[in-house]
């Protein structure tokens, strides 16, 4: 395929830019609602990466003097039941939201992209196989086919990412499957086989990249979904134990008691969990629009 | 097409056989069985007792043979007893059944009632800013976490009513009953919303760009009847879709809302039959999960061909 000189489309449009930084002020005028949710994503991971650094207290130090302190000058976001700083908590909770986010979106990515290219690569009664699988896969909601993984796994970090993991796949298969398809009756793929390539170094090197856009949408969507599952299933005590700080698992400890007596506990961790999945949504939309233009509204 | 159906029949049934043997053999690879969780908690561990009580649970049989005790138990309604409770299951599962529908059935009214309106309305006014608040508004819906959602509704009742509405088996009118339902199912059916909403804005969009529109408009069709006449019958198609898998998926924003709400309806208690690994309550609830999902594709397709005449399956 040609390589699209990106420089000389965009002048051609009439946007006169130059560099990097340039670029980045146009797509963030054109997209100014992806612009936000980028700024969000960048934040988010910020906290993940620096939490040690941002976070103004321990977020495993116990205290009983602070317990269920409201918000004040030392803690800004109050205390919980066992006197632990909210504010840090939530900081390093980041770091688990997003390990498990991108994690399972990976994993799960991975496993589907083979299973996908492989499926409309080679048809035949592999394809007819895999297919009948993600049937199955596809008959149950995320939240259920995670919850029923989690139970079976038993809990950690590892076995949550998993769980989510696995419920992601057929979608991404489905995916790259379809686009496979059409991909390998383009007369750019018969050239490749013409001109002496094997059919595996075909597949890698001139099928998969031309469904790298598809997929990065799909991922950021999928992104956001995984941290709202991994909230939830540490929601319903099923998530990543302890002592790692989990938004979800920050809102569970008895919530409905909190709502009257310690509403800071059920405010914060709730707002850090939508503002995360707010922002991958937003930076998803703006994504979507970029790159698959079919698709632009 | 009668060809089509009995092969999209045959191909549903394939579907649930092979999720019951996942879910059966899934459920297996757990670490530690009930009779070993009876026994710790007990503190000292008698073998032979303990083995007296998984040959009374038929835990001591292979797996595929108690795979095809389970099933043919199925098979003639029987779907053997809860550990936890000593019941018979369905006994257990049946009275939760009609909570959980209706729950999910007016957060599906709510959703349609506020989505396909609202999509429309984004749509027809695309980018202008009552667009962008809808757009974000329905974007919030799909990230706002929906147990965060229900606890934050609970907190406006503490706030404005001093109290929290608490479940009851018997509301005396219609009205209590209602009202019981109404905010859990707001709850649930925020996020169905924005994602018809999102759909529909999408779908109209994409319908107002073609042809015939432009021939409508030529002709010197009013806007309001190219919009909602000529655009909005062909826009509702996919949109028809996502309700049908949306009606079965709800099911996923029930869990947490019921948990939230303490609603004794079969999404919570398929959590509380988990924590408890309380095995045959969870298999096949979750097997009448399948069940629902699956049927419901099957019906949301046949339909498709019913509403859309160009749409014809190859025999």
């Amino acid at each position: 395929m040609a390589a699209i000189d990106h420089q000389k489309e965009l002048n051609r449009a009439g946007a006169n830019v130059e560099g990097w930084w340039q670029h980045t002020v146009h797509l963030a005028r054109r997209y100014p609602l992806g612009a936000i949710g980028a700024v969000m994503v960048f934040i988010f991971v910020m906290a993940a990466i620096f939490a040690d650094v941002v976070a103004p207290h321990d977020p495993l130090q116990t205290s009983a003097a602070h317990s269920l302190n409201a918000p004040d000058g030392s803690m800004v976001f109050g205390a919980d039941m066992m006197g632990r700083d909210v504010l840090s908590r939530i900081i390093h909770g980041a770091r688990i939201s997003l390990a498990v986010g991108i994690g399972s979106m990976l994993l799960g990515g991975i496993i589907g992209v083979v299973i996908g290219l492989m499926s409309g690569y080679l048809l035949g009664w592999f394809d007819l196989i895999t297919q009948r699988i993600i049937d199955i896969m596809q008959a149950l909601p995320l939240l259920v086919m995670a919850l029923v993984m989690a139970a079976a796994l038993g809990p950690s970090l590892e076995n949550t990412i998993i769980a989510i993991s696995i419920p992601l796949v057929p979608q991404v298969a489905r995916v790259v499957r379809s686009s496979t398809l059409s991909l390998r009756e383009m007369p750019f793929v018969e050239a490749a086989r013409a001109g002496g390539m094997s059919e595996w170094r075909v597949a890698v090197r001139h099928v998969l990249p031309n469904t790298v856009a598809p997929l990065i949408v799909l991922g950021t969507a999928q992104l956001g979904s995984a941290i709202l599952t991994e909230a939830s299933l540490s929601f319903l005590g099923l998530g990543v134990p302890e002592p790692y700080p989990s938004w979800g698992r920050m809102l569970s400890e008895s919530a409905a008691e909190y709502v009257r007596t310690a509403p800071w506990l059920v405010i914060f961790p709730g707002v850090a969990i939508s503002a995360a999945v707010f922002g991958t949504n937003l930076m998803g939309d703006a994504l979507r629009d970029i790159l698959d233009p079919r698709e632009r509204s | 097409m009668s060809t089509y159906l009995i092969r999209r029949f045959l191909l549903m049934l394939l579907t649930l056989i092979g999720m019951s043997i996942v879910i059966f053999v899934l459920l297996r690879l757990v670490p530690g069985n009930i009779a070993d969780i009876m026994f710790d908690s007990a503190g000292f561990v008698d073998p032979e007792e303990k083995a007296l009580l998984e040959k009374e649970l038929g835990l001591d049989l292979p797996i595929p043979v108690q795979y095809w005790h389970w099933i043919k138990g199925l098979m003639v309604g029987d779907l053997g007893f809860s550990y936890v409770s000593e019941m018979p299951a369905i006994d257990e599962i049946a009275p939760r059944i009609p909570i959980t529908a209706k729950l999910a059935g007016l957060a599906l009214f709510f959703s349609i009632l506020f989505g396909l309106p609202l999509g429309v309305i984004s749509a027809v006014r695309q980018n202008t800013p009552l667009d962008y608040i809808l757009r974000v508004v329905s974007l919030s819906g799909l990230s706002l976490p929906s147990f965060w959602l229900a606890l934050l509704i609970l907190m406006a009742c503490v706030a404005y009513l001093g109290e929290i509405p608490i479940y009851t088996d018997t509301p005396e009118t219609l009205w209590d009953e209602l009202a019981l339902y109404l905010l859990p199912s707001a709850a649930v059916g925020f996020r169905a919303s924005a994602l018809i909403m999102r759909l529909t804005r999408s779908s109209m969009l994409e319908v107002l760009r073609q042809d015939y529109i432009r021939t409508a408009k030529a002709k010197g069709a009013s806007d309001n009847s190219i919009n909602y006449v000529h655009a909005l019958k062909n826009a509702v198609l996919p949109v028809t879709t996502i309700i049908g898998i949306e009606a079965a998926f709800l099911i996923g924003g029930l869990i947490i809302t019921e948990t939230v709400f303490n609603i004794p309806g079969v999404a919570h208690f398929l959590v509380e039959a988990i924590l408890m690994r309380d095995y045959p309550i969870v298999q096949n609830l979750v097997m009448f999960i399948a069940v629902i999902v699956v049927v419901i594709n099957f019906l949301t397709d046949l339909s498709y061909a019913v509403l859309d005449p160009r749409i014809k399956y190859a025999d």
